[in-house]
C-alpha cells in the first residue's frame, strides 16, 4: 500500500487516489502544429528507473490533483506538491 | 547430445540415473558474434532457437543478466490462447497457438501444453453481445469459439457460482478448447536447450550495461563480463525494454508497470480449465501440482519492484470469491509481482529500429508468455532477413505516429488501462 501525504488531507492510503500518469510531460502550445511534438506528448515516455514524478488526483479526499515524487524501484515517495502550484 | 525419449528414460532408471548430461553448455563469451540477443527469457531463448533453426544463423549468443527464464517468463499465470480480434493479433497469436501444438515434439522438450480449453465469462446483455462478435471474429478467422449460455456454463463449470443472486451473474462465455496452459519454467529450458544443440552460446550472469556504437550504428553490447561485437543486437527483455533501450538513446511508448499472480494451496484436480471471470479483471487455472493459479489487474502506477501491494491483492481474492465462492477459504501460498512493459495501445512491438543495428522484441503487457514461441518465431525472421513477417508487420514502432494504433480494449494511450 503506498501511503500519500496529500498537502491538504494528510498521509492517506492510495486507495483514495486515482493515478494520472507522468507529470514530466509537457503538453505542446495549441498552435504547435509539429507532429512529432504532439506524438511525443501522446505516446512516449521517460519511463524511469528510479526518480519518478506522476500525477495523483485525490478523487475520495479533496479532489486536487497532485505532483508527486516516487521511487519506481524502492515506492518511497519523497515530495507532493498541489499540481497548481507546480510549474508546467 | 543425446535425445530425450521413453527409451532414454528407462536405461537412465535402469542405470541409476548417474548418465544424465548438462542440458546446455555453459560457454565463455566469444568476443563477437553474428547476433546477440540481450535477454534469456522465453522470447530471447526462442529467437536464438528460431535464428539458427530457420534462418542458419548459429553464430549467436543470447547474454542474461540473471538466470534463464527468471524473469517474467517464470512470473506469469501459464495461460495460452488466442481469442484475439484486432487484425495484427489475430494472425500473430493464432500462429503461436499453432507453434504451441508442436512445441514439445519440435524441442524434444516436455513444454507441458495442456489445451484445456478457456472460458471468458458475459455478465451482462451487453458483454454477451460483445462476447458473440469476439467469437464471430474468431471463427471468420479460423480460429475456434463457441458460444455458451449460462446453462452450458453450469454444465461444465459446476463449481462457478452461476446463480441469478451471484454478484455479477454469469449470462454466458466464450470457449476456445484450444487454448491452455504450459510449464512456463519448461518453454525457457526447452529452448534454450534446442538452441544450445544448434550452436547458440546461452551466457547467463552477464548484464548488458550499455551498447558499442560505430558512427550512428550500434554495433555490440558492453557487459559486465567485457564487450562483444555483435553484427545485429537484438532487445528481448520485455518488462525493462525502456530501461534498456535508453541507454542506446531510445525513448519508447512503454510504461513499466506491476502485475501480482498467485498460488494456493494444493488441492485435489477441481479447476481443469482455464476461467477468465468478466465481472472483474480475474483469470484462473489449476496447475499440475493441484495449486490454484490465479491473478488479476495491474497495480495500476509506474514500477519496476517486482512486488505488488495490498489493495490488488484484496481485489484479486474477492474476485475469486465472487467466482467460486468454494475457495474462500482456501490458503494462498505464495504471491509475487513481474514489470510488465506496458504499451499505449496494449500491443506488442517485435521491429527493427530507427537505430541501425538495433531490433527490439518488447511491450507484451500482460500477454507475453502465450506469444513466446511466435515472438522468437518472427522475431527471428526479422533480425536475419531486415524485414517483418507479415505476421508481426503490424507491430512496428512507427505505428503510433502513423495513427494505426493495435488497441484491443479500446483504453486509448493509458498503458495502465490495458
Amino acid at each position: 500500500m503506498l501511503r500519500i501525504p496529500c498537502p491538504i488531507c494528510g498521509l492517506r492510503d492510495e486507495t483514495e487516489f486515482s493515478y494520472g500518469g507522468d507529470a514530466s510531460v509537457k503538453r505542446p502550445a495549441m498552435a504547435e502544429t509539429d507532429p512529432k511534438a504532439w506524438m511525443d506528448y501522446v505516446f512516449y515516455r521517460g519511463n524511469p528507473r528510479g526518480r519518478h514524478l506522476e500525477y495523483w488526483h485525490h478523487v475520495q479526499g479533496c479532489r486536487q490533483w497532485l505532483v508527486v515524487e516516487r521511487d519506481t524501484v524502492s515506492h518511497v515517495i519523497s515530495g507532493c506538491r498541489l499540481a497548481r502550484e507546480v510549474s508546467p | 547430445m543425446s535425445r530425450y525419449s521413453a527409451w532414454s528414460i528407462l536405461a537412465q532408471g535402469l542405470r541409476g540415473n548417474r548418465g544424465w548430461r548438462r542440458a546446455w553448455r555453459e560457454p565463455d563469451p566469444k568476443s563477437a558474434y553474428d547476433v546477440v540477443i540481450v535477454g534469456g527469457g522465453g522470447h530471447g531463448l526462442a529467437t536464438a532457437y528460431y535464428l539458427a533453426k530457420e534462418h542458419g544463423l548459429r553464430n549467436v549468443a543470447v547474454v542474461e543478466k540473471g538466470w534463464l527464464g527468471g524473469g517474467n517468463t517464470g512470473r506469469n499465470t501459464t495461460i495460452v490462447r488466442s481469442n484475439y480480434m484486432i487484425e495484427g493479433n489475430t494472425r500473430f497469436y493464432e500462429r503461436s497457438l499453432k507453434l504451441w501444438e508442436g512445441l514439445s515434439r519440435d524441442l524434444n522438450f516436455n513444454v507441458m501444453f495442456s489445451q484445456r480449453g478457456q472460458y471468458t465469462l458475459s455478465h451482462s446483455p451487453a458483454q454477451m453481445d460483445a462476447a458473440r462478435r469476439r467469437a464471430n471474429v474468431m471463427r471468420a478467422n479460423g480460429i475456434d469459439a463457441e458460444l455458451l449460455d449460462r446453462e452450458a456454463v453450469a454444465r461444465h463449470l459446476p463449481y462457478v457460482d452461476t446463480s441469478a443472486s451471484a454478484r455479477f451473474p454469469v449470462h454466458g462465455a466464450v470457449l476456445q478448447r484450444r487454448a491452455g496452459t504450459a510449464r512456463h519454467d519448461a518453454v525457457a529450458w526447452g529452448f534454450a536447450r534446442g538452441a544450445d544443440r544448434l550452436g547458440v552460446d546461452i551466457i547467463q550472469q552477464c548484464e548488458v550495461v550499455g551498447f558499442l556504437h560505430d558512427g550512428d550504428r550500434v554495433v555490440g553490447v558492453d557487459t559486465t563480463r567485457g564487450p562483444i561485437r555483435a553484427g545485429k543486437v537484438g532487445i528481448a527483455v520485455a518488462g525493462h525494454t525502456g530501461h534498456l533501450a535508453a541507454k542506446a538513446g531510445l525513448r519508447l511508448p512503454i510504461e513499466t508497470h506491476l502485475l501480482q499472480a498467485f498460488v494456493s494451496e494444493p488441492l485435489k484436480p477441481m479447476v481443469d480449465t482455464v476461467i477468465a471471470f468478466g465481472g472483474a479483471h480475474f483469470y484462473i487455472s489449476q496447475s499440475d501440482k493441484g495449486g490454484l493459479v490465479f491473478g488479476g489487474d495491474l497495480d495500476g502506477y509506474n514500477s519496476y519492484a517486482q512486488r505488488g501491494g495490498l489493495p490488488v491483492v484484496a481485489h484479486t481474492m474477492a474476485s475469486a470469491k465472487a467466482l467460486i465462492p468454494s475457495i474462500s477459504r482456501l490458503k494462498v501460498l505464495r504471491h509475487w509481482a513481474g514489470a510488465m512493459d506496458m504499451t499505449m495501445d496494449g500491443s506488442p512491438i517485435i521491429a527493427r529500429t530507427p537505430i541501425e543495428g538495433l531490433y527490439l522484441n518488447g511491450g507484451w503487457c500482460y500477454g507475453g508468455f502465450k506469444a513466446t514461441p511466435a515472438s522468437g518465431w518472427c522475431f527471428a525472421w526479422t533480425i536475419a532477413k531486415d524485414a517483418p513477417h507479415e505476421d508481426n508487420a503490424a507491430f512496428t514502432l512507427d505505428r503510433f505516429e502513423r495513427g494505426v494504433q493495435i488497441d484491443e480494449k479500446g483504453a486509448g494511450p493509458y498503458p495502465q488501462a490495458h
